[in-house]
């Protein structure tokens, strides 16, 4: 029989539930169905939709030491205009940035559909004392979050203290109200899809509003098979429970054709009620010019210059 | 949160091009190295299935059509191809496994217009795992002093190979390259509704240098293989398809002296445990089943899943179902392409209505099928009993019945309760027990995790009704050789 998740979740939150079965994965299995859905053919109006779709749910991210105010500001104007000289061109879902920028981003999103999103909870390795992690998310939240990325505790996951890194997200939810939490399972460091799927259901458990695979701070990000591997367990999350959970996929979706391929993904298993803001997200930075660009391409019929997209 | 997005994650077409494929109007036989006017004189239209035009007219070969096709791979294995060396041999193979790669696309375009497969399927199966078996037989060739242990592998002369609809090309592949490899010559004959792959290929032996008469494609109905079959210059014959003209052809050659391999039906059992990773297993059961349609003599056509996960596992086929695409068999994002002709859509339509009619419950997606053309949409049948036609007769559609179990014991009898025995599928994360199912199920191939894959190194076929002799692989190599001390 699969497993059923061992945590005790009476002292968790209200959305948590507990005793969800966990499945296996099959590897092969599994990376020749991702690898069959990469194959569709997304063309003319559907590429069209696709595109615009990928706009409207990315997170447009910056994460850097570098970042500056003035950055975050441009990044912003960007996020509710992507395109300055298309305004067919819908703005992205999020901004996302650190806990340090978050007053400066909401100030600048005021008004806009665009949110603010902020990672927190000592990101990118979540190691930090517990307390002062669930201060970062309360701090973040305070200063204009609308939603927290969070990390999952992959040193207490991986050691099999599977209660310790579920009561953690549990917390982090808690100190995260009334903002949205998602959890990063840093999908890179868990060695096998089994151990993703054990994980997504964890964080789904604990009360998650989307999981997440990766933080894009270390070289594996997301992969077709692990967004197989975690909207499957979203899938059977649903189907035990009811309880209805986002998936975003960051860290090396620099390209349209990639994007359209997470789209397949998601909307193939989860169906066409997941492809939206609410519940599917890209994050990404360099993403946004490509799409431009492959959105400019099917209008005109050419492609445009690097040069004609901003850097920012 | 970011405004909501009414969003339905939806194809335009992506018709594949039809451009690289040229189509004479008429087809001669492929006799001697040449195509020749057939003596009979007849023709026959060859159609796509999934819109019914006529594709080209193909020659219907007569008894005297046969004879001269015999007697040319007669004259060519005399006059040399039997003295060849292996090495030489295996130039040629190595030679028409790579014209077959350079030419994919157009081979991929046509099987697809003739048969009604999905492009998908014939573009990245069909046609790169004929490629394949020509490039491991060629490896077999100059080998064969070792294959045996202490004796010599002599070939046997003339063979007779009659090939299917389901996989037209690659069927030819695994027929030629193993008997051509061992120094026999041959006559094949593609069914009558495919066969224009098998006319192509015709170029293609010509284009590597095959010596005239090594191989002979000769087209035609049931006449034309009966006569082939009873030919008295024919040595060896093989043959893939069903298993009632399977019998009629083990009679007609008994005591002829004429060596016979069978590849016939099945009515596989596709077996999951409540331990197996269940998603995979979805995946793997449409992969089964509805993989060209059902139309494959080793489909997992009898899922037998362990009552605790029944719901389950059926929930998420349903579920998947539902999103498989049937359409334009060029169209690239199609799943289930068209029903080979209209004698099989009927076929398949009698088998689902017993199916309604002995009490069943079926599932059907609604899905829109094209109005031309011959299609048929994925069904699946719960409440099914052993009893039941739809449980013993093989449909060679897409058509999947579930029956449940509770014991690893109870699924061996009823996985081996059936005439066949080409193939099963086992799923379970557990080693010992999938060890434990493989050795009790009485069936050719045994897919562990997985289903319908091939591999010109894995011998395949069948026990029983399914018949006898294995192709791939070593084991692949007996049926053309004669064992000498």
């Amino acid at each position: 029989m699969s497993d059923l998740l061992a945590v005790d979740a009476s002292a968790g939150t209200a959305d948590a539930v507990a005793g969800v079965r966990i499945t296996p994965v099959d590897a092969v299995g599994l990376e020749q169905r991702a690898a069959a859905l990469c194959a569709r053919s997304i063309k003319t109006t559907s590429k069209g939709a696709a595109l615009d779709l990928t706009v409207r749910v990315m997170d447009l991210t910056t994460l850097e030491g570098a970042d500056t105010p003035e950055r975050v500001k441009a990044l912003c104007a960007r996020a509710r205009h992507p395109d300055a000289g298309d305004r067919s061109v819908p703005s992205v879902a999020a901004v996302c940035v650190y806990p340090e920028l978050v007053s400066v981003a909401a100030e600048a999103l005021a008004g806009a559909s665009v949110v603010v999103a902020s990672v927190a909870g000592g990101f990118p390795a979540g190691l930090a004392p517990l307390d002062a992690r669930l201060a970062e998310i309360a701090g973040a939240v305070a200063a204009g979050a609308d939603e927290v990325d969070i990390v999952l505790n992959r040193s207490a996951f991986l050691s099999g203290r599977y209660q310790k890194a579920y009561d953690e997200i549990a917390a982090a939810k808690q100190s995260c109200r009334p903002a949205h939490l998602k959890v990063i399972l840093e999908t890179g460091e868990l060695g096998a899809y089994d151990q993703i799927r054990r994980a997504s259901m964890l964080a789904m458990v604990a009360g998650a509003d989307f999981i997440k695979t990766s933080t894009g701070k270390i070289g594996a990000s997301a992969t077709p098979a692990t967004a197989l591997c975690m909207a499957e367990a979203i899938r059977d999350m649903a189907e035990q429970t009811g309880r209805v959970v986002g998936l975003k996929l960051a860290g090396g979706v620099r390209t349209a054709k990639q994007a359209w391929h997470y789209l397949v993904i998601v909307g193939e298993t989860l169906g066409s009620d997941w492809l939206g803001p609410e519940r599917f997200r890209l994050g990404a930075s360099s993403l946004l010019n490509d799409v431009l660009m492959q959105r400019a391409k099917l209008g005109s019929g050419r492609y445009q210059r690097r040069e004609y997209f901003s850097v920012d | 949160m970011p405004p909501a997005v009414d969003f339905s994650l939806d194809y335009a077409p992506a018709p594949e091009s039809t451009a690289p494929v040229r189509l004479a109007a008429q087809y001669g036989l492929f006799v001697g190295g040449e195509m020749v006017e057939p003596a009979s004189g007849r023709l026959a239209a060859t159609t796509n299935p999934a819109t019914g035009e006529k594709l080209a007219e193909v020659s219907v070969a007569d008894a005297a059509d046969v004879d001269r096709a015999v007697a040319a791979a007669r004259s060519a294995w005399e006059g040399g191809w039997r003295d060849l060396p292996g090495a030489e041999r295996a130039k040629y193979l190595y030679r028409v496994a790579r014209l077959l790669q350079e030419r994919a696309r157009e081979f991929a375009v046509l099987e697809t217009m003739d048969g009604g497969k999905p492009i998908r399927e014939s573009r990245d199966l069909d046609i790169p795992l004929a490629a394949a078996h020509f490039f491991y037989y060629a490896g077999w060739a100059d080998k064969l002093d070792y294959a045996f242990s202490g004796r010599r592998a002599a070939p046997v002369g003339v063979a007779a190979q009659i090939i299917p609809w389901n996989f037209p090309l690659l069927m030819a592949a695994w027929k030629l390259a193993p008997a051509l490899a061992c120094g026999n010559t041959v006559v094949l004959k593609p069914a009558p509704t495919t066969p224009l792959t098998a006319l192509l290929l015709a170029e293609v032996l010509r284009d590597a240098d095959v010596p005239a008469g090594v191989v002979n494609i000769i087209t035609g109905g049931d006449a034309t293989g009966a006569a082939l079959v009873a030919h008295p210059g024919v040595d060896k014959v093989a043959f893939t398809g069903s298993t009632e003209v399977g019998r009629a052809i083990g009679a007609e050659v008994a005591a002829t002296g004429k060596r016979l391999t069978l590849e016939l039906g099945g009515k596989a059992a596709n077996i999951v445990f409540e331990d197996a990773a269940l998603d995979q297993v979805t995946e793997g059961i449409v992969n089964g089943i509805y993989f060209n349609g059902g139309q494959v003599c080793c489909a997992g056509a009898r899922l037998l899943v362990q009552e605790s996960v029944a719901d389950a596992v059926v929930g998420k086929l349903r579920r998947r179902m539902d999103t498989l695409r049937v359409g334009d068999p060029l169209d690239k994002n199609t799943d289930i392409g068209a029903i080979n002709s209209q004698a099989q859509l009927d076929r398949i339509a009698e088998l689902v209505a017993a199916g309604v009619a002995e009490g069943a419950e079926l599932y059907a997606p609604q899905c829109e099928l094209p109005e031309r053309g011959f299609f048929h949409p994925p069904v699946l049948f719960t409440n099914v009993s052993t009893a039941h036609r739809i449980a013993r007769e093989e449909i060679f559609g897409p058509v999947l019945s579930v029956l449940t179990f509770r014991t690893a014991t109870e699924a061996v009898a009823k996985a081996n309760n059936t005439p066949y025995g080409l193939s099963a599928g086992i799923w379970t994360e557990k080693g010992s027990r999938l060890l434990w199912m493989a050795d009790r199920m009485q069936a050719g191939v045994v897919w562990a995790n997985t289903f319908n894959r091939f591999d010109p190194a894995s011998p395949f076929g069948g026990y029983r009704e399914s018949g006898h002799g294995r192709e791939g692989g070593r084991a692949g190599l007996l049926p053309y050789v004669e064992l000498v001390a």
